[in-house]
């Protein structure tokens, strides 16, 4: 591990495991990620990576094994304890708050972490901080001119900037994003990956791609889940030259990722 | 905000115009009856927009609500026999804030179990605790009153101020400034982070939970605002009609809730009002007028959920923005065309259901009847000839019609959206 002993990891997988019935999802897989750490985790379909996201954030408990977040224990609590821990994840499907309006959905991802809770006693109008953090957030994924339009009218690439949008409001230090850029045209995702990039600044990033465009430009490592294990987690550099997962799933895909690049 | 404070006066107009209806209402509509209409409306009001933190603003579909305005009227009805007989020091205009207390208290009780679960569970979970209640209220005749009910005297003490409450009139004020209150206290409460955040688990449970918020909190305590003003409802109720029965806890009245909080449109604040104020005009004038009351509201609310689900009040908005852009004009023949086909077809099913319930239930006085100025006769086939023949035609003519309405309602909100893209607002 290469973090410095005292900074606890930003997020650690100890021995993870899932079943569903007698299905074995995610067969023990380990892994470490340092506080600021850009991470893609890619593998074939069905190979568990959205298992494993549901794992991290709490939306599935695992059958057995760990998940520490920035050095406490998470595994088993529910998802709003872990995101009051700092982690916020997204959806491969925009899942949005579709009967109000863009601004309204992001304040509402803003305001636990300034502190509102479940507030009734003060009016959302007079939340200065979390009226300024909202329109900021508004500013960077670049729906600010569509603050009032409701979320189910946006076109399919402004959900899912709104979809990234709601994951970063509320500050988290740990982002997990599930296929950012899925369904989007390649001018679209080009475009998008800059945003999450500026928007993920400074943060640590889990994220699951399939476009291996995306995969290079956004992580600084790679891990590679192959049937609910881990075989290679390293520099995407390390990662390509990886027998091991050349044999099992790469090669193929990396030839292609090479041929988009050079054409980018 | 810039655009909230410029629309500051337009909300003051709104709000000021409300009180001034309360306070003139009953000087406009100056019969006894009148004054009782008004003040059950009243009550009415403060009941149905509790209902709608619930149904309307928190997508919790709730079959037992009259559980927390009816306990809320029998302690309160309880807490008035106190003040009558001396062992409570409390002014009689304080009673339905004991209502509301005891709304609040059961709410945190028996919402406790209710809120654990949302969507059909939630709505199960209602029926069965309301069903438990109303068995409750057979069963213990001590605090229920038994068949009965408990009654009161709203009238204790000495006159403050020339303010007894015995006249209708003044227990109509006291129910309108707990009416109006109770209304600005609802709607700020759906400009608060809790009331967001309600709206928010309405439309997308799962994510909430990823944004730091239990669901299961924010149903919790919604269901707690919910339960205090329905328990203020079923206070001022005990005080207005000076007596509680156990059917204020029953499933009837909390069918009523959700059929004219739905029918008043629960997609907007002010739609249970409306619900309100036809609930009202449904149960006392509708119910005089014909035996065959309940079939009407039936096909009424039938009508609505097919044709306009979002309510009174979503037809409303929607036709204000059609006259914001000016295109009333090009709609209003077709409205006319409407109505008049809706009544010829109304005319004929009307003589058909009050033909049946005559001879069900008047057989007595012989076969004939009086309707709107005709003599039927319910055994002779000319008159079921004629009825039947009134509606055909009326339905034929309002299906043509509506399809012919259909298609210009599209054109014009067609319209509407291509001026919109360019950039012109009304």
């Amino acid at each position: 591990m290469s973090a410095p002993s005292d900074v606890p990891l930003a997020v650690e997988l100890r021995d993870l495991r899932k079943n569903f019935g007698k299905t074995e999802i995610i067969r023990g897989t380990s892994l470490a990620v340092a506080s600021g750490e850009r991470v893609a985790i890619i593998g074939p379909n069905g190979a568990g990576k959205s298992t494993l996201f549901n794992l991290i954030s709490g939306r599935l408990a695992p059958s057995s094994g760990e998940v520490h977040l920035n050095g406490r224990r998470v595994d088993g609590l529910k998802p709003y304890e872990i995101s009051r821990l700092g982690l916020a994840r997204s959806f491969q499907v925009s899942n949005l708050f579709t009967r109000l309006s863009v601004f309204e959905n992001i304040r509402c991802a803003v305001l636990w972490s300034l502190g509102y809770r479940y507030t009734f006693w003060k009016f959302l109008a007079d939340l200065d901080d979390a009226n300024a953090r909202t329109d900021e957030v508004l500013a960077m994924i670049k729906l600010d001119r569509r603050r009032d339009v409701l979320a189910m009218n946006l076109t399919y690439a402004e959900q899912r900037a709104l979809e990234v949008g709601i994951t970063i409001a509320g500050g988290a230090s740990v982002i997990l994003l599930d296929e950012p850029t899925a369904g989007m045209t390649q001018s679209e995702t080009r475009r998008f990956v800059a945003l999450i990039r500026d928007v993920t600044a400074g943060k640590t990033l889990l994220t699951v791609e399939h476009d291996m465009g995306v995969v290079f430009g956004l992580a600084d490592k790679i891990a590679v889940l192959v049937y609910g294990e881990v075989i290679a987690f390293d520099t995407p550099e390390a990662v390509r030259a990886n027998p091991r997962v050349q044999q099992a799933y790469l090669g193929s895909v990396l030839a292609d990722a090479q041929a988009t690049q050079a054409g980018h | 905000m810039g655009w909230v404070r410029a629309s500051l006066p337009r909300r003051w107009l709104v709000w000021g115009l409300f009180a001034a209806v309360l306070l003139v209402a009953p000087r406009v509509w100056t019969s006894g009856f009148a004054h009782t209409m008004l003040s059950q409306m009243g009550i009415a009001i403060i009941a149905c927009l509790a209902y709608n933190v619930l149904f309307g603003q928190g997508g919790m579909l709730s079959f037992g609500h009259a559980v927390y305005s009816g306990l809320g009227a029998f302690l309160a009805m309880h807490t008035l026999n106190a003040v009558s007989a001396g062992k409570l020091g409390l002014p009689v205009s304080l009673v339905p804030l004991v209502g509301g207390l005891a709304g609040l208290g059961f709410a945190a009780l028996l919402g406790y179990v209710t809120t654990r679960k949302a969507g059909t569970p939630f709505a199960m979970i209602t029926l069965g605790i309301g069903e438990l209640v109303w068995s409750m209220s057979l069963m213990l005749p001590e605090f229920f009153g038994g068949e009965g009910g408990i009654t009161g005297n709203r009238v204790v003490g000495k006159s403050v101020l020339g303010v007894s409450f015995g006249p209708q009139v003044q227990m109509y004020y006291l129910i309108a400034l707990y009416c109006f209150v109770c209304t600005a206290a609802l709607f700020a409460f759906t400009r608060t982070p809790l009331g967001r955040m309600l709206n928010a688990v309405r439309d997308n449970p799962e994510r909430v939970e990823f944004i730091g918020y239990s669901t299961q909190h924010v149903r919790y305590l919604a269901f707690m605002v919910s339960g205090f003003f329905a328990g203020i409802a079923g206070g001022l109720g005990a005080l207005n009609f000076e007596i509680v029965t156990a059917e204020v806890v029953g499933a009837g009245r909390s069918g009523a809730y959700l059929l004219f909080v739905f029918l008043g449109g629960a997609t907007f604040f002010f739609g249970p009002i409306i619900g309100a104020v036809l609930m009202v005009i449904a149960l006392v004038l509708l119910s005089e007028l014909t035996k065959a009351w309940l079939l009407y509201l039936g096909l009424v609310f039938l009508f609505m959920v097919m044709y306009a689900p979002g309510g009174v009040a979503s037809l409303i908005m929607m036709n204000l923005r059609v006259a914001a852009f000016g295109k009333l004009r090009t709609l209003w023949t077709a409205y006319l065309a409407l109505a008049a086909t809706a009544l010829i077809a109304l005319a004929g099913a009307a003589m058909m259901i009050e033909m049946v319930y005559h001879q069900q239930l008047n057989t007595a006085l012989g076969p004939t009847l009086r309707f709107l100025g005709a003599t039927l006769d319910a055994r002779s086939a000319d008159s079921w000839f004629g009825a039947a023949l009134i509606l055909v035609t009326g339905l034929a003519l309002f299906e043509l019609v509506r399809r012919r309405f259909v298609e210009q309602w599209g054109e014009v909100q067609g319209q509407i959206e291509r001026e919109i893209e360019r950039g012109k607002s009304p």
